[in-house]
Parts: structure tokens; sequence; C-alpha cells
């Protein structure tokens, strides 16, 4: 049983090792690039050192006692103690994961409250449309859209907009910040940023159907000159989207390419894509009985 | 509808598996029939109200359904071990996790904690039975009924393929219009009843039919452990109740609970869903937690450490149970208030847990601690548990949570703890108390085979995915590109079929100990402490000859101690409930009215609820109140 311990410890050593050296890259959640993963990575490395303490300490006594009190052929007639308990150890076992408790929640609840702050100058403004299976970005302020790839100016906040035609899902960049639910029928947020210009991996995190594990999407941040200069010749070159197309666009479907176009959907067609939906009967399958 | 869309078609995994029902059903048909055994079947096993008959059915049960949902899991690894695998469509895949998850928790660890609870709990308190034998047995059909008919999806009209969370829009009839999410949702309904109904049952059982002189502070941890959760069934329970019937209205009628146009809100089933579903895993890890209790001071050889404490523990854990629901969608974005509350309110559950395990390596502490099969299982489940526990912690954090929502992180922390809680628990469980139903033990030296691949085989599977979970690996994809991922992934995979070996070990295990194993017939095999070891093994169906007097906690080890007798005194006649067939017709029927609404068939399902309604009325005016078991009968059995 001794060796169990061990190879627990054998199993927690490579993790640790990892986040000591730094080799963290394809580790996502663990090389941020953005200040809210960077809030969200120095909490989730405070919390693994509080719990890597309970780790040891239980790993130790329970070592220690299996080694020292286990049955041997030379201890059999040893009777054990007839013990009820010991309020004042069982007091300081209660203490010790109170103050546990108390040194993770404290922070906790400031990083809450703390990216839910307000940015002081007002932050760029992209609308995420999550279809049944692809990913729509408008860009309001420029007035281009793209789909399945957003590109976002470095240095800079983010607000994205969430919204869903049809199911839940939910907007994860693992190295700008951790997720948000798009809901259809109500409208969420998240603010992210990217530090440096760079790519990043976009996924649906939340369970859609079919389609769900072909839909993601790429994150370019670029210096603001180049974003700015891509969202100019963009709206100048790119086709133009249509109704039409739009609706094309949202069907129910896989659709993994990259589209970008000048021009934006207008927002009341997807508060009203579901009655849009049974007027068409494009309910995405056959009806039952 | 056609045939074609009645039977599930197209694929040769489903084909095999009709020709397997079919030729199981013809080989038990003409086993029973050869060996003259359908009378004995109805009269021993299928009309039986003893609470041992009704325990071992559910573990059956569950071993059945514990196979089927590990099927599932190795077939949901093989498509996973590398990227792009082609042996499963994304819709097959889909079916398959939503019914792993399904029948893990409602399925498996259900009945096996019911099973468990059934084969102990009235031999721990001196009861000769549970207070309403004839509700037990129709909890157990209720139970096999729901299974049945979720389990029947597979080969008939096609499984639910949206979760086991079943999420709605996405379980709604727009967005899932076949047959299966009605499945789930009738499957669930009938078994959740019978819950219920078990959750009533036990708490009047444990307050109304303990042994003279045993007060709360005297009861065995375990039974404690049973009070506590049956609470929590009692106020759990009716949620999921009322939240299934709201989405059986919505799919079945047109309402809109659920859906997003008419005024409806699927977050609330969200929130329904979880204000049920929290509460449901602490009731499948409190049993367990109360089995580990037994066993780590039988095997120390030691009182438990801190009874009281750890009585408080498990009440602080029930209640804080109901208040920690919206920890399972932080990223709905109610509010930094809210998610303060809650994920103070979660965090909040390491404390009693905490003090647990303290409690448990306390009581091993200057022990003599023996490694049987049992308390193997009950030492793997201490820091296998706590490295699930610890990562729970980590999930707490809302703004971390942000991060492992949804991800591989989040798969590996719940697998930690329920199969390091609660599969441990129940195997150890099954281990433990084996003798007392049978009168033989399960050979050991399998046992440790078997613990030992299943013990290795589950850390190799579950570690890798808290990394992949941080890699940004999203739960519930059928099919990955990222390279990266391959190698963990694939170490996970051989994990699930180290799992897999471990399982058929144990059950070969059974398998041959019920051949071979000597029949010792021994009271107390493994030097125990609580009233079930006074009685003879196998525990005779009436359990106690006479009803003991309690004077303290662990009575049959102190009596050992001072070379008393726990049962004593004169042999009277005494009163125990009938058999009846009706719970086991009403579960037919139950079934029959079930299958009726998932098709929407209803010249199927009225007439199967006037049966039911007979039946009711049967029970009501049947005046048959038992019977008397004398002297002489307990004598002969007894050998005295």
């Amino acid at each position: 049983m001794t060796k169990k311990g061990l190879v627990k410890l054998g199993a927690i050593l490579p993790f640790l090792l990892l986040l000591l050296t730094g080799c963290t890259e394809k580790i996502d959640v663990l090389d941020p690039k953005g200040p809210v993963a960077q809030e969200q990575y120095n909490l989730i490395l405070w919390s693994f050192a509080l719990v890597s303490l309970v780790l040891i300490v239980v790993f130790v006594l329970f070592t220690i006692i299996l080694i020292r009190y286990r049955e041997r052929p030379d201890n059999m007639d040893y009777e054990p103690p007839d013990t009820h308990g010991n309020t004042k150890l069982e007091i300081l076992w209660t203490l010790i994961p109170v103050i546990i408790v108390m040194a993770l929640a404290i922070p906790t609840v400031q990083i809450t409250y703390g990216l839910e702050k307000k940015p002081e100058q007002e932050p760029m403004k992209i609308q995420v449309v999550a279809a049944d299976w692809k990913w729509i970005f408008k860009y309001p302020e420029q007035g281009i859209e793209t789909v399945n790839y957003v590109n976002i100016p470095a240095g800079q906040k983010i607000n994205f907009q969430l919204d869903s035609t049809a199911n839940m899902n939910s907007f994860w960049v693992p190295k700008l910040g951790g997720q948000e639910y798009t809901m259809p029928g109500h409208t969420g947020y998240l603010m992210l940023q990217a530090d440096e210009p760079g790519e990043f991996d976009g996924k649906s995190a939340n369970f859609t159907g079919e389609g769900f594990a072909h839909m993601n999407f790429k994150v370019i941040a670029q210096k603001p000159e180049d974003f700015d200069k891509w969202a100019r010749e963009t709206k100048a070159t790119a086709p133009k989207l249509t109704d039409e197309k739009f609706q094309e666009i949202i069907k129910k479907g896989i659709l993994e390419e990259r589209l970008t176009f000048s021009g934006t959907h207008d927002d009341s067609v997807i508060e009203t894509v579901h009655q849009y939906r049974k007027k068409t009967g494009e309910s995405g399958g056959h009806e039952q009985h | 509808m056609r045939w074609d869309e009645f039977f599930v078609t197209g694929d040769p995994m489903i084909y095999a598996a009709d020709a397997s029902i079919v030729l199981a059903t013809i080989a038990i048909v003409a086993v029973l029939t050869y060996f003259k055994k359908w009378k004995w079947l109805w009269t021993e096993w299928l009309t039986t109200v003893d609470h041992k008959k009704i325990g071992i059915m559910y573990i059956l049960a569950a071993l059945l359904m514990m196979f089927r949902g590990g099927v599932d899991g190795l077939l949901m690894r093989i498509q996973l071990a590398a990227p792009e695998m082609k042996f499963l469509e994304s819709e097959h895949y889909n079916q398959i996790f939503t019914t792993h998850g399904t029948i893990m928790i409602l399925f498996m660890a259900m009945p096996f904690i019911f099973g468990m609870i059934n084969v102990a709990m009235p031999l721990q308190i001196g009861a000769r039975d549970v207070a309403y034998p004839w509700l037990n047995a129709l909890s157990f059909w209720l139970f096999f009924a729901g299974a049945m008919l979720f389990n029947l999806s597979f080969v008939i009209g096609g499984s639910p393929d949206a979760g086991w969370t079943s999420y709605t829009p996405l379980a709604s009839l727009e967005h899932s219009p076949g047959v299966g999410q009605n499945y789930y949702l009738w499957g669930l309904q009938l078994s959740g009843i019978g819950s219920l109904a078990s959750g009533i049952n036990f708490i009047v059982t444990i307050l109304r039919m303990r042994a003279p002189g045993m007060t709360l502070s005297k009861m065995p941890m375990f039974t404690w452990s049973v009070l506590i959760t049956s609470v929590i069934i009692v106020y759990a329970f009716p949620i999921l109740t009322v939240a299934l019937a709201l989405l059986t209205f919505d799919r079945m009628f047109g309402t809109h609970f659920f859906t997003v146009d008419g005024g409806g809100m699927p977050m609330m089933w969200v929130n329904l869903f979880w204000m049920w579903g929290h509460p449901e895993v602490y009731i499948v890890i409190l049993p367990a937690f109360g089995i580990f209790s037994e066993i780590v001071s039988t095997f120390s050889r030691k009182r438990l450490f801190g009874h009281n404490a750890m009585v408080i523990s498990m009440i602080a854990i029930a209640g804080l149970s109901f208040i920690v629901w919206a920890h399972h969608f932080y990223t709905m974005g109610a509010g930094p208030g809210v998610n303060s509350f809650f994920s103070v309110s979660t965090m909040l559950i390491a404390i009693p847990t905490g003090v647990k395990i303290f409690n448990w390596l306390a009581t091993m502490y200057k022990g003599r601690i023996s490694f049987t099969v049992p308390m193997l299982w009950t030492l793997a489940f201490i820091p296998n548990f706590v490295v699930g526990g610890v990562t729970g912690v980590m999930l707490a954090a809302a703004p971390a949570d942000y991060q492992y929502h949804n991800s591989y992180f989040l798969i590996s922390h719940f697998h930690y703890v329920l199969i390091g809680g609660v599969v441990f628990g129940m195997i150890a469980g099954l281990y433990y108390w084996w003798p007392k139903l049978f009168g033989f033990k399960l050979n050991e030296r399998q046992g440790k085979h078997g613990f030992w691949w299943f013990m290795i085989g589950f850390n190799l599977t579950f570690f890798p995915q808290y990394i992949l979970g941080l890699m940004g690996m999203p739960r519930r994809i059928y099919m990955y590109t990222n390279t990266d991922w391959s190698a963990l992934n694939m170490a996970s995979t051989i994990g699930t079929f180290m799992q897999g070996v471990g399982f058929l070990i144990i059950c070969y295990n059974i398998y041959w100990s019920i051949r071979y194993a000597p029949r010792t017939n021994e009271a107390d095999p493994w030097n125990g402490r609580t009233l079930e070891w006074a009685i003879p093994s196998p525990a005779p169906y009436y359990n106690f000859s006479r009803i003991p007097e309690i004077k303290e906690m662990d009575p049959v080890w102190y009596a050992k101690k001072r070379g008393e007798k726990v049962i004593d005194g004169p042999l009277e006649k005494f009163h125990m409930p009938s058999n009846s067939g009706v719970p086991v017709i009403m579960g037919g029927l139950f079934f029959v009215f079930g299958f009726g609404f998932v098709f929407g068939w209803f010249w199927m399902a009225i007439p199967a609820f006037i049966g039911i309604l007979i039946c009711m009325a049967t029970r009501s005016f049947d005046y048959d109140d038992g019977y008397y078991v004398s002297v002489d009968e307990v004598k002969k059995i007894e050998g005295v």
C-alpha cells in the first residue's frame, strides 16, 4: 500500500514540473496571453498551491499510518485502544480547512468582482452569434462581418456580446480567458484582451449536437494599425452580406470555412430567428410521428 | 410510423445488440423452463418483499448497468484514442455519452446504493424488514421498469443524445425531434418516483423500527448516512419529477416552459436540473461514506473516531448540498454577486468533508489494519477521493471555473469523486456484506487482482484528463484534430481497458466464489462490530429471532469483549409481511404506460394506466396483513 502513495505522488509530480519548468505552451490554460486569462491563471496557481498543501498532508499521514499500523505477524496480539474521539484534535482539523477555504475564498470573490469592473475607456464591441454549427462575428463599428475567425486589435479590451440562433453554446478562448454561455434569446457578454499579436484557438465548449466538434474558430490579434487597415480593406473589397446569404449561413449544418463580408446582419433577425424557423418549417429535422 | 423508424437500423453494432438481446432472452426462458424454475422465480424473487432479496436484485441490476455503462465508456474511449478516429459517427457517439452518464448515475449508482441500504440497514438497526415492505418492492420494480425502458431506446426508436443533463433548448422538440429524449424523460420519471418512495420508506424505518435502546447517538454510521441521504432524497427528487414533467409537457403538448419563444426560459431547466442534480451527487456519496466508516472501523479493530463529528459533518454536507447548484453554470453570467455566493458556499463543503477524512485517518491511527479486499477499496478511496475533492475546490473558484468549465478537467474531477467515492464504496460494501447474505466470503486473492487492475486503470484513465482539460479539450466532442492531445488520450484509453479487465476479474471472482468458495456460514467472519454480525449467515428471512436490547455503540464488539451474547432470551412467535405479486405487475404496467407515452400512443398508455389504478385498488382492499413465524420454525432454521 505504501507503493500506492508513491504512485500517487509520482502522478502529481509531472504536473508540478510542468508548471515549474514553464513547459506550458501546449497547455493553453497555463499559458495566458491576456489580462483576463492572466488573472484566472493566478487564481488557478494559488488554488493549486493551497490544495497541494492539503494533498501533501493527507498523503503523508495516510502513508505513515498505513506503514506504522498495518497488521504484521509480530503485532497480532496488539489490541488497539478504545478511543472515542478527541475534541481538541477535531477542532484543529476543522479549523485548518476553514483557514484554507478563507485563503481561497477571499481572492476568488475579489477577482470575481474585479473581472466585472467597467473598463476606463469604452471597449470595442464585437457581436458573437453562435449558430449550429459555426461562429459569426459582427463588427457593428466597422460595418463588417466574419465567420469562424475574428480579428482583433492587440492591447485593447474587446467586449464580445454573445448571442445564439439555436442551441446554447459556450464561447471559449483559453489563452485569452475563460468562457461564457451564448444563450438564445438573451445577450451575454465577455470582456477579453490579447496583449500581443498572435493567433489563438477558440472553442465551442457547451454541447450543441451533431456538428459540435466541428465548430471551432480562431482569434487573430493584430497590431492596432494592421487591424484598422484590415477592417478598412474588408469594408471596401469583401462581398456584401445579404439577408439571403445570412439566412443560408445560420441554417443548421456544419460550416468550417472562414468567410468575410462587408456589411452586417440586422440584429432583429437573431431576435426573430425562432419565429422565422417556425414559419419556414426549417426546424432542422423531421417532425415527430 | 414505419417499422424501420421503430427499430434502430443501419449499424452493425446495433444488429449485434439486437441478436444478443434475442438470444439472451431465449436462453433465459429455456434455462428457466428446463430446470422448472418459473415457480421458484415467481415465489422467491419476483413477489418477494424481503429487503435482502430486493437488495440483491438492486445490486444485480446495478452490476448489469455498470457493464452497459462501462461498454459505453469503452466505445467512447476507443473513438477518442487518437485524432480524427473514424470508429463512431457523431450521432452515435452523442447517444453513447448520453446513455453512459444517465445510466451510470441513475441506473448504476442509485440502485447500487439502494441495494446496499436494503441489504444492510435493517440488519444494523435490529429490524425484521423495512417499514413498508410492499412499497419497497414497488420502488424496486419502478426503478427496474425505468431502467429497462431507458435501455430499450438503444434498439427501438433511438437513444437520447442531448447529454445526461439534457439541457434545453437542445433537448426540446425543435432540436431533438426523435423519441430518444422521451425515453430519457419517462425512464427517469418512473425510477425517480421509485427513489422518492424509497427515501420515505428508509426514513420511517430508521426513525420507527430501531431495536429498543438504540438511540440516534448509538446508531451505526452507515445507518446515519442512510437517514441523511433519505432526507435529501425526499427534498430533492420532487424537483426532478416536476422538471421532467414540465419538459414532457413541452415536448408532448406544446407548452413553453423551456422553449426560447412563447415566453419560456431554457435556463430554468438548467436551474431545476441542478437543484436536484447537486443534492443527487450527495445522495450517492453519503451512503458510500457510511460504508467506508463501517469498514475502516472493523478492519482497524478500533471504534470509529469522533462519531458525533461524523454525523454533524454529514448533516452539514446535506444542508450545503441544496445551496450550491449554480456552480454548475457560473458561465451563465449571472453577475459577480451570484457567482461569489455560490463559490463560497461550494468551498464550504470542503470543511465537513475534510473533517471526515481526518476522522477516518484518526480511526486507523493506532489501529491494527488488515488489508482485506473491502479494506483495500476503502483505503484506495481516501487518496483518490481527496484528489477529486481538492480539484472540486479548485473548480469552486468561479473565475478559474471559467477556464475549467465544460472541459476534461471537470470530467476528471467528477469521475474521481464518483468512481473513487461511490463505486469504490459500493464494491467495498459488496465484499463486506456478501458473507452475511450468502454464508461465504468472495475469494480474497482474486478480489485483490481485480482491485489493483481497476485502481491503476482508473488513475491512468482519469489523471491525464486533468491535463487534457487544461490543454483546452472540451467535453462531449466526438473527434479532435489537435495532435498535442493524442498521447494523453491514448493513455486514458489504455486505462479504461484496464478498468474493464478489473471489472471482469471482479465478475469472475463472484462467479468462482459462488461455485467453489467453502460455505463456512460464519455469523461474524470479519470480527465485526454492529448488529448484523450477531445473526446467522446467511441471514434468515426474518433476520432476528429475538430483537436485542441495545446499550451502546458497536454492541456486537463490546458483547464479544465481555463474552456476552447479543441475541438472547426466550423465543416467541413473531409477525412477518406476506409476499405480493402486485408490485411486479405494477412495474410491468408502468413500463407499458411509459412506452406508450414515449411514442405518444395513448391507446397503449391509457389501458396501462387503468391497470395501474386497478392494482392500487387491489392493494387498498387487500386484507392480508401477514403471518406469524412459529417458535418451532425458528428452532429448525437456527438449529437450536
